[in-house]
């Protein structure tokens, strides 16, 4: 993004504005834009590339980050308004070299290709674990659907989830009516 | 993105003691502001962060209601067990909308003032009477796949965007909003305005008021028979083709006492019919007067061409949801089973 290129008004002040944030347990503190976006920060500011920028408009998911335990499109949201609070990237779920539950899950399920939108699917699956809303496999799918999979790994991701949230697997049902114009997974 | 200054308010009169700024825009969750600052289709030199006026919270109303706060977020909104357990019909709407990481951010009152997703306001090199009052409209006559089929002006045939703000308009909500003059209550039906000549107006909110709360009156009598339905181009993480809210107060003889219908995606407002619901009142609910509501509903519609297939769609919708409404009360559920495949 260009944007940060973008010259002000001749004679007027850029200002910044201070932003301290706790970024995976550790204290930061940054001066920043007001118009700079949390995955910018992220991303430039903070050395952490995890988070991605897919879309850059939350319609892709690739941003997902956690604040405070939820999670959100670090895209659509400026560091200046994160102020104070606890944020959580990929890069902080493992427990040093032990991966997360759902990382390891993710490789024994073959849930990325690619792995672009992988750390956007990790943080958002922690995020649904966290609201405690999905209960069957059909909700965690739908309620995943905020980060698209361009390499179609849903059926992995979908499995990974729902092995580590301790989901039955889905079995078979005849009396459930099968929606034409759905995808398998 | 321009450069901008940001402020944080610290109350509802620090908030408002902003409006001398021009080009001043208040800011809660920002999934839509932000997005559309980042396009240029909307270039504020100042945004005040109301995060801090304590507006985000979910209680009680004086009249034996809900007061929702305009900062309170969509998914606590639609998860709060007041909401919940009072106003099924709202959270089915705010759960069909978005996705989990939006609605995590975006706010109640922002739900309201978001603006359409028409492609042609977000291109900057179309002319958009909306985005550039007077320049003209490049979507009649362009791809109308979502645009309106009711209400539609020569000016403008945008859709609003918003899924709960068809279970609001269903609910009779009303808006408190907050100015230098003091405060004021808009019936919801009076919020959202038509494009008519002024498309770049979506709303009656005059400059500088603020959203403080969205009141839902009672509504017990429609909890056991309500139904969100939406037809989209996705299973999920769409905006409305069609959408339809669904009230029904049924008595034990079968006959509807009272009636509320709303639909989303077809209009420049959520839309509603007053001979519509009249239709439905004292009528035995069934198929033949479901059908003759649906007509009533529909009455005027007119397709742009690609869209002509929601006016069939709508009127199907209509039925459809009305009668999930008289089986009990629909919520999101049974979407997640059927879209579950063998």
């Amino acid at each position: 993004m260009d944007d940060h290129l973008t010259v002000a008004p001749t004679g007027a002040a850029i200002g910044t504005y201070p932003v301290n944030l706790r970024i995976n347990g550790q204290p930061h503190r940054f001066e920043v834009e007001a118009w700079v976006t949390l995955l910018d920060l992220l991303r430039e500011r903070a050395g952490l590339t995890g988070s991605k920028k897919g879309c850059d408009h939350g319609q892709c998911g690739a941003c997902t980050v956690l604040v405070g335990g939820k999670r959100i499109n670090s895209c659509l949201t400026l560091a200046v308004m994160q102020n104070g609070k606890d944020i959580t990237t990929v890069e902080g779920l493992a427990d040093g070299t032990r991966l997360h539950p759902l990382q390891q899950a993710f490789i024994e399920h073959d849930a990325f290709q690619c792995g672009y939108c992988t750390p956007g699917q990790l943080c958002s699956a922690v995020g649904l674990m966290n609201e405690g809303e999905a209960n069957t496999v059909a909700e965690v799918r739908e309620l995943m659907s905020g980060n698209v999979c361009r390499c179609g790994a849903y059926p992995g991701i979908v499995a990974a989830v729902t092995e580590v949230m301790g989901l039955p697997e889905r079995k078979d049902n005849p009396d459930r009516p099968y929606l034409p114009g759905t995808v398998p997974a | 993105m321009n450069p901008i200054t940001y402020v944080e308010a610290a109350d509802v009169a620090g908030a408002l003691g902003h409006q001398h700024i021009s080009g001043r825009a208040f800011i809660a969750g920002g999934t839509n502001l932000i997005d559309l600052m980042k396009e240029q289709v909307m270039r504020p030199s100042t945004l005040v962060d109301i995060n801090g006026l304590r507006l985000d919270t979910i209680e009680p109303s004086a009249s034996g209601g809900l007061l929702l706060g305009a900062t309170a977020r969509n998914a606590d909104t639609a998860c709060h067990p007041l909401v919940r357990d009072g106003y099924p019909l709202l959270t089915a709407a705010i759960l069909a909308g978005a996705s989990p990481q939006i609605r995590n951010m975006a706010s109640n009152g922002g739900n309201l003032l978001q603006r359409t997703r028409c492609h042609y306001f977000y291109d900057l090199a179309t002319a958009c009477n909306k985005r550039d009052p007077g320049s003209g409209c490049a979507a009649i006559g362009g791809l109308t796949r979502q645009h309106a089929i009711l209400g539609a002006s020569a000016h403008c045939i945008a859709t609003h965007p918003s899924d709960m703000c068809v279970a609001l308009a269903a609910l009779e909500a009303v808006v408190h909003v907050r100015s230098g003059e003091g405060a004021r209550q808009i019936a919801f039906a009076d919020f959202h305005r038509l494009p008519e000549d002024h498309p770049e107006r979506d709303t009656t909110l005059a400059p500088g008021e603020l959203i403080t709360h969205i009141e839902l009156p009672p509504a017990a009598q429609f909890a056991a028979h309500s139904a969100y339905l939406k037809f989209r181009d996705r299973a999920s993480y769409a905006f409305a083709l069609v959408s339809v809210a669904a009230m029904l107060d049924v008595g034990d003889d079968g006959v509807v006492r009272d009636a509320r219908l709303a639909l989303g995606g077809v209009a420049h407002k959520p839309w509603r019919a007053p001979l519509a619901e009249a239709a439905l009142i004292g009528r035995r609910a069934g198929p033949e007067t479901f059908a003759h509501a649906a007509e009533l509903l529909l009455s005027g519609a007119r397709g742009q061409g690609d869209n002509d297939f929601k006016i069939t769609m709508a009127r199907r919708a209509v039925i459809r949801a009305l009668e999930q409404a008289l089986e009990g009360t629909h919520d999101n559920s049974h979407e997640f089973a059927g879209k579950e495949p063998l």
